[in-house]
């Protein structure tokens, strides 16, 4: 599912005292099959972004209204507000989110802090029946809840009747995963999907990211101030600032740009800063700044010939 | 979080916002016996000019003040239909069963309406001018003479600061993990009541479990900065009593004495 925003602007608390601008006029389009990555400091509207992917942040109503009529003699109509993931118009009121939300699975920061259900099996189940028409029979039931289980790296049988609150922090998490997943959503949104876990964990979440977008999901867009996780992943990325977006680019491109990023309060991936030193030094790499193509390229650089094979 | 008015801070700068909390709690007190006190009409006008005033000169929003009321309205209505309907009293206009509609009761209902109002008007005023802290710093204050009799003071200011502290974090908590299950296709608004109830348990766990994880946070954060207590504690804003403070108290005192006299020269209110 094709995802298309255009001038998109939202405010949290709007005429109050704690009125902020999240969202400024963001226009970004998401391509299906991408591996999107979106980064950007605290605070500047990429989480508010995504939670408008599958409606759980709504348009105004003043602006789901707006079609714009004939313009006044000399006014100047602003440009219309596009929001459209797939064949959903979410800038029509009669959209059916359930449908959507469906479609498109959102995994919220440290999400293991959503489950609740006494065993495994119940907690990754609850997506399902909510999303389910007809009422599932218990073998329907297991057997999408044991896919689910077993594409994030579980095993079923031994989890199923556990309660989900005995098991580590990663194992939590995948079951987190799993519940949004067992649904089959074509676009998978992760927010921070690797916050707060040791740099084991954090590589294991990545790979199996990885895995989901081959296998599972189409689209998979990825929330992260972690540049290494943009920069290993990601097909593309767009960079928020203060609201709104100041470039989509390849990781290659972005990565080039070490100051801007600098600018803007991000870091840059380890490649990059290697990149950059070993270029202090004279020595100009020329890589897509994944730590596998680093190694071909300096290994290139110094004539080896392995470099050239892998 | 938007929905939540009564209770919350209201930044803006202004006579009230700056008025000493000591005051400000002692104040309400005095405008809830007030209320209480005041058995006609001309009493209870009083009182509510003076609330008009409060919101006057807080700078307060209209909207504001009537969300507070709204929380109550059913409550309110509630109320004032039984009075209604039970206060009996000799000037009956319709009768049914044990219902009587009378004159006396229609007068004492709207009077205990107006009452509930004004009480919470004036008491969300308090919070609406008042951060929780200096909030928790006055009725530390006020309650220190129950020192004397043992009572730690201080740690009980101490609850009641970290308890409104957490009100927002608990309001955000709620909402993203609202979202979180409404991502996961809950729908808290369809079915019937049973339907609803059991809608809310993948909320409730997670957010209990919330709770209980940020007390421990929030525990071991203050030992390791080795929290002991009231003693010898000094604090970073003291209380000061101004000018401002010293209007205020004539305006309470005013007040009262105003509706003590209406009570006993004006009478009942009918």
């Amino acid at each position: 599912m094709r995802i298309v925003a255009e001038h998109l602007s939202y405010t949290y608390n709007a005429r109050s005292p704690f009125e902020t601008a999240a969202l400024k006029d963001v226009t970004l389009t998401i391509e299906e099959g991408e591996f999107f990555g979106i980064i950007g400091h605290t605070g500047s509207g990429k989480s508010t972004f995504v939670q408008h992917l599958n409606g759980l942040l709504r348009l105004p109503s003043s602006m789901k209204k707006y079609r714009p009529k004939k313009p006044k003699k000399g006014e100047v109509l602003p440009p219309p507000v596009v929001l459209r993931v797939g064949e959903f118009d979410l800038t029509d009121k009669k959209t059916d989110f359930r449908a959507l939300r469906k479609k498109v699975g959102m995994v919220f920061q440290y999400p293991e802090y959503q489950l609740f259900a006494d065993t495994v099996r119940d907690d990754v189940a609850f997506g399902l029946k909510n999303f389910s028409d007809t009422k599932l029979t218990a073998e329907e039931t297991d057997a999408a809840v044991c896919a689910a289980l077993e594409a994030v790296g579980l095993d079923f049988s031994e989890l199923k009747d556990k309660s989900p609150f005995e098991l580590s922090g990663g194992q939590k998490r995948r079951v987190a995963i799993a519940g949004v997943i067992v649904t089959r959503p074509e676009v998978l949104v992760l927010d921070e999907p690797a916050a707060g876990l040791d740099p084991l964990g954090k590589q294991e979440v990545m790979e199996l990211l990885h895995r989901l977008h081959k296998s599972w999901c189409k689209t998979v867009i990825i929330v992260s101030h972690d540049m290494d996780e943009i920069s290993e992943n990601c097909t593309r990325a767009a960079v928020f600032a203060d609201g709104s977006v100041k470039a989509v680019l390849s990781p290659r491109e972005l990565f080039c740009r070490t100051e801007e990023l600098l600018a803007l309060g991000l870091d840059i991936p380890l490649t990059a800063r290697l990149c950059a030193l070993l270029a202090r030094e004279g020595v100009a790499v020329d890589c897509d700044f994944t730590t596998e193509d680093f190694c071909r390229a300096v290994l290139a650089l110094f004539g080896n010939k392995r470099g050239e094979r892998t | 979080m938007k929905d939540v008015s009564f209770g919350q801070f209201y930044p803006v700068d202004s006579f009230v916002h700056r008025l000493d909390p000591r005051l400000k709690i002692v104040f309400l007190i005095a405008y809830i016996v007030a209320i209480f006190l005041a058995s006609n009409f001309y009493g209870l006008a009083a009182c509510a000019a003076v609330l008009v005033l409060i919101v006057v000169c807080a700078r307060i929003p209209v909207g504001k003040v009537l969300r507070a009321v709204r929380g109550v309205t059913f409550l309110v209505l509630f109320t004032a239909a039984l009075n209604v309907l039970f206060y009996g009293g000799e000037t009956v206009y319709w009768q049914w069963g044990i219902f009587c509609v009378t004159f006396e009761g229609i007068i004492f209902s709207v009077f205990l309406a107006l009452r509930l109002v004004l009480l919470v008007v004036c008491s969300s005023m308090l919070t609406y001018t008042t951060t929780p802290v200096s909030l928790t710093d006055g009725v530390e204050s006020l309650l220190t003479p129950l020192k004397w009799i043992r009572l730690p003071v201080h740690e009980l200011a101490l609850v009641m600061s970290i308890a409104l502290r957490f009100i927002p974090i608990l309001m955000d908590e709620t909402a993203r993990i609202k979202n979180a299950q409404m991502a996961r296709g809950a729908d808290f608004e369809r079915g019937g009541l049973v339907k609803k109830v059991k809608a809310t348990i993948p909320i409730l766990v997670p957010l209990l479990l919330s709770a209980f994880r940020r007390a421990d946070e929030l525990g071991d954060a203050m030992d390791a900065r080795c929290y002991t207590g009231g003693k010898h504690r000094t604090k970073y804003k003291k209380l000061r009593f101004t000018w401002r403070d010293l209007v205020a108290l004539l305006t309470g005192a005013a007040l009262i004495t105003g509706v003590v006299l209406m009570k006993v020269y004006l009478g009942v209110p009918y």
